[in-house]
């Protein structure tokens, strides 16, 4: 287990590189590019203004970092440090800026969702996409980067364009039969597009890549609907978390429902183990104490320790009363991912914000939860094997796989709540980020020879 | 007024007579009535009343009527009849007042009792009419206490009703509050998305106010030093039909893709499925016993022929890799198949099953049956069986390991290699011990050997010397005194240990390298023992103290000849 030194992070930007060798990270205005295996320093950029997002290419050679405030994004090279690119939108504002996956054009949304500028680093060429949809996932690429799907919308009705990502030559336009479409994404096949609609119609329809209808699927109806959708990773299934606190996993086959996992406040089945986070208070022997302590003892004084114990069945979570009459309720299971190996599935409802629910889709059975002592922020899996990374806003990391799970404490001098965090491609090391800083944990394999095992 | 009953009064005129007659007689007196009757039937002549009317008073006894009329008149309150001046004087006035007050007594008392009549049948006529009203009213106590008990019915069936439809009402009243509750959420829902569209549309307002207003135009372009290189080093081409026509080429051939490969992964699976189908049918038809499907081809032999022709043919085709072919009557034979020996053998376990069930209760003592406790029995056993038989196989695979795999970890296999040196080293020591005792018997036995060699050798010089000194002896005594014996004994101890030292360099030259193995020669050690014995050249006594300090040199030194 190794955790490297603190370096300063600002917006939580830190992203490691496609081929993973690099990793960028922002700290106001300017671009840090870091090897990852020893964390020197490599290239260090300067933008205009402070950078709100950044994204690698895809062949790892380009970096842009986007300033939404100024409309400008800069384009700077990893071969070539002197070559630079500026990308100004002026006054048409931006909102949002990504790469397309030849890494050789950036899209750049402007303000209100106008248009949709293709800019192209190759040709001098420009393409402008009209009235894209202005929601949160209206651009959506296949997993070979051949074709690009974005959601539209015209005289208050919504339309799917299809590109052909090598020369942006639309394929398909065809309208959907969506109220207001807040969410698209491609099955990793490249085959399936999944369609859903706003959260006021549970509606979900599925598109082949020619453009034709092949399934809507609808649970139910009036009250709120789909909330968030996962592809497996084999395309075999859809997983749909909706709010009213049920996941409905659909199958390739017949686009049908199989089967629904619930996600009930007392767990009673005696066959699916609860891990429980407990604080272990460390006894503190004051004769053995130093005076004036040493740093590090001192922190460790005051963060207490936490380890994970098997809760028996029945076990009753804890749970929030959700308030009514607001708009977007914390209600329903707001993150879902599945696993790589595609055995796993770990979700969260939002009713009980401190648990994370991991299912087993071989069987299609509750496996494992896991209860927490603070409220989930994020947990992502290993982009290698089925391990799953989850942080709760403390100063501790919490690994889980089928062997067992582990709560590492985040070695760093005073409080260091981990916001977020992000897998290094080969699984092998973990960002860690805060409001401020950021630090790597390395040599992650092999896992589980660490303190406050189960 | 005895008197009164029995005597009538016959100065009645005729008109109440006539009334009498009409009236009826029920509560009269005997006398009054024999009066009545005899006033009701038809009109008695005159002559006849008066005959009746002079039974009271005839020619003889005037005075004594009189006299008695006046007693009873004057009783009744009447005025005397006679006159006041003078008795028995008959005051005709009087008399005539007290016929009239008779009279009109008589009428009073006719009309009294006319009304009375009357009265009698009106409450005879009331009574009646209040009988009849009587048995109506209590009639219809009876229709309205049947009323009522039909109206209770009623009416619990209506509270029934009521409380069924309470129900409804509420049922109904729930699901209204909840779609209540839904629009409300749809409502909050539409108005924050609302209010955010409103905003962007502000904001939007706002902008395009300021591009109005705005003269300098801030140049959207694109500052980049120089151009990359596409990504496969191509090129960019113009775009064409061609193009148009090569890109939807392309995105059927990665549809056609996807579902070939779907279909693939369809194929595989149906294989297997159908391997799995067919294996679980002949297993089953291995199951079921022979004789249970004689019968029912003998019953199919009326449709035999072409059924046959049909089996025969999905034989043929299942010889012929049938599971690649995916047509439908194929599937069908397959599945009916199935079905089929599913069915036989389902019925085969019920009969089964019923068999258990008769042989457990006693009826039965099937043959083929074993009872549940042998059978629960066996597989006891078995399991105990299983259990040894993993257990050794167990023991058998660690210990195989250890003689196979070297280990990864250099300390257990190091370790390993320890624990064996220990057992070999244990073994070595006990033999060591062994192998000592048995030196140190030896060595008792070579020394006691050696003393008694010494001893023998002693004795033998003795012996020498004494012979040679009785030989002297003669020899002198023959010849001279005895001055000469004391002076050879001592010489001649030197000379016996040089004897002994002549035989060990005999003993010396026969000597051999001693073996390593602890096989020993009392001999050869006795030589190495004597061995030692030449530099340290002294007394017997000094011979024995030489021989036990040079213990642990001999052990050294026979340790080093041995590992030699």
């Amino acid at each position: 287990m190794n955790f490297s030194e603190v370096f300063k992070l600002s917006s939580l930007l830190c992203k490691f590189s496609p081929d993973g060798k690099y990793l960028a990270s922002c700290v106001q205005y300017r671009l840090i590019i870091r090897d990852v295996n020893n964390l020197q320093i490599l290239q260090l950029y300067t933008c205009l203004d402070q950078i709100q997002y950044i994204e690698w290419s895809s062949d790892s050679l380009f970096i842009l970092c986007a300033m939404y405030k100024r409309g400008i994004v800069q384009v700077w090279s990893l071969e070539q440090p002197d070559w630079h690119c500026k990308i100004d939108e002026g006054s048409a504002g931006l909102v949002a800026s990504c790469w397309s996956p030849d890494g050789r054009h950036i899209l750049n949304t402007t303000e209100f969702y106008l248009r949709i500028t293709v800019w192209s680093l190759c040709t001098k060429s420009v393409s402008y996409i009209k009235y894209p949809k202005a929601c949160q996932h209206g651009i959506a690429f296949t997993k070979d980067g051949r074709y690009m799907a974005l959601a539209e919308r015209r005289d208050c009705k919504d339309y799917i364009s299809l590109f052909v990502c090598s020369d942006w030559q639309l394929l398909r336009h065809f309208d959907t039969e969506t109220q207001d479409l807040s969410g698209i994404e491609w099955a990793p096949n490249g085959c399936v597009l999944a369609v859903w609609d706003t959260c006021l119609e549970y509606k979900i329809l599925l598109y082949s890549l020619d453009g034709r209808l092949l399934s809507t699927y609808s649970a139910y109806e009036w009250s709120l609907g789909i909330k968030s959708v996962a592809w497996s990773p084999s395309s075999q299934f859809l997983a749909i978390g909706s709010y009213d606190e049920k996941v409905r996993i659909l199958n390739h086959v017949t686009w049908k429902k199989i089967t629904e996992f619930e996600h009930p406040v007392t767990i009673a089945n005696p066959k699916i183990i609860v891990y429980k986070e407990m604080e272990k208070s460390t006894r503190v022997e004051t004769e053995s104490l130093a005076f004036p302590p040493a740093r590090a003892q001192a922190s460790s004084l005051f963060s207490t320790q936490s380890k994970y114990d098997i809760s028996q069945v029945p076990v009753t979570l804890q749970y929030v009363k959700p308030v009514t009459d607001r708009a977007n309720p914390r209600i329903g299971i707001g993150m879902l991912a599945f696993s790589p190996d595609n055995c796993f599935l770990a979700t969260k409802n939002d009713n009980i914000p401190n648990a994370i629910w991991i299912w087993d889709v071989q069987k299609l059975k509750l496996f494992v939860v896991l209860e927490q002592l603070y409220a989930v922020q994020l947990f992502q899996w290993d982009p290698r094997q089925p391990r799953l990374a989850i942080c709760t806003g403390n100063s501790k990391v919490y690994l889980w796989s089928p062997a067992g799970c582990v709560s590492v404490q985040v070695p760093m001098e005073g409080d260091f709540q981990v916001l977020s965090l992000c897998w290094h491609s080969s699984g092998d090391s973990m960002a860690l980020l805060t409001s401020g800083f950021l630090e790597v944990w390395k040599s992650l394999q092999p896992h589980f020879h660490y303190m406050n095992m189960i | 007024m005895g008197d009164w009953k029995t005597i009538t009064v016959p100065a009645l005129s005729s008109a109440s007579k006539i009334a009498y007659q009409n009236t009826s007689e029920k509560k009269m007196s005997p006398s009054s009535l024999n009066m009545q009757q005899v006033l009701c039937s038809p009109l008695p002549s005159y002559k006849s009343m008066h005959s009746f009317f002079s039974a009271f008073c005839t020619e003889e006894n005037v005075e004594q009527s009189i006299s008695y009329l006046n007693r009873e008149l004057t009783t009744l309150g009447f005025p005397s009849l006679y006159s006041e001046c003078k008795d028995k004087e008959l005051n005709v006035v009087s008399v005539l007042n007290c016929m009239n007050e008779l009279l009109v007594l008589q009428r009073k008392n006719l009309r009294a009792q006319e009304e009375v009549e009357i009265q009698h049948l009106k409450l005879g006529s009331d009574m009646d009419h209040l009988q009849n009203c009587y048995a109506k009213v209590k009639e219809q106590l009876e229709a309205s206490r049947r009323e009522i008990v039909g109206l209770q019915e009623r009416d619990r069936q209506q509270q029934c009703k009521n409380r069924n439809l309470h129900q409804l009402l509420k049922n109904e009243k729930d699901e209204v509050q909840k779609l209540q509750n839904i629009i409300a959420s749809r409502a909050t829902q539409y108005n924050h998305d609302m209010k955010r569209k409103e905003r962007e549309y502000n904001k939007l307002k706002e902008r395009l106010h300021q591009l109005v207003m705005n003269k300098k135009d801030k140049k959207i372009a694109m500052d980049v030093l120089n151009y990359v290189g596409r990504v496969d080093g191509k090129r960019g081409a113009w775009k064409t039909g061609k193009t148009e026509a090569r890109n939807e080429e392309e995105m059927y051939k990665v549809l056609l893709g996807g579902y070939e490969q779907r279909q693939k992964q369809l194929l595989v699976e149906n294989a297997e499925l159908k391997k799995v189908l067919q294996q679980m049918k002949k297993e089953m038809i291995s199951l079921l016993p022979p004789q249970k499907q004689k019968p029912k081809e003998r019953a199919e032999d009326g449709i035999g022929p072409v059924l046959s022709d049909m089996e025969e043919d999905a034989v043929e085709l299942n010889k012929e890799n049938m599971w690649e072919l995916s047509c439908e009557t194929v599937r069908e034979q397959l599945t009916n198949s199935i079905r089929k020996q599913w069915r036989m053998l389902k019925n085969h376990v019920e009969k089964l099953d019923n068999q258990v069930s008769r042989a457990h209760s006693g009826a039965l003592n099937g043959s083929d049956v074993i009872s549940r406790e042998d059978h629960e029995l066996e597989t006891e056993k078995l399991e105990l069986e299983i259990q040894q038989c993993k257990e050794m196989i167990k023991t058998q695979q660690q210990l195989l390991q250890q003689l196979m795999s070297p280990c990864d970890d250099d300390d257990t296999s190091v370790l390993l290699q320890d624990c064996y040196l220990l057992e070999e080293r244990e073994r070595l020591q006990e033999e060591w011990k062994l192998f000592r005792e048995q030196k140190k018997n030896f060595e008792r036995e070579r020394r006691s050997f050696t003393e008694a060699a010494i001893r023998l050798g002693l004795e033998r010089k003795a012996f020498e010397e004494d012979r040679g000194a009785w030989l002297k002896q003669q020899f002198l005594s023959m010849t001279s005194d005895h001055k000469n014996s004391e002076h050879v004994k001592t010489p001649s101890a030197y000379s016996g240990s040089s004897d002994p030292d002549n035989q060990l360099m005999n003993f010396r030259s026969r000597q051999k390298k001693p073996h390593c193995l602890p096989s020993v020669h009392p001999s050869e050690d006795l030589c190495q023992t004597i061995q030692h014995i030449p530099p340290n050249s002294n007394s017997s006594v000094v011979l024995n103290k030489t021989t036990e300090d040079s213990k642990p040199k001999q052990w050294k030194g026979l340790n080093k000849a041995e590992t030699e």
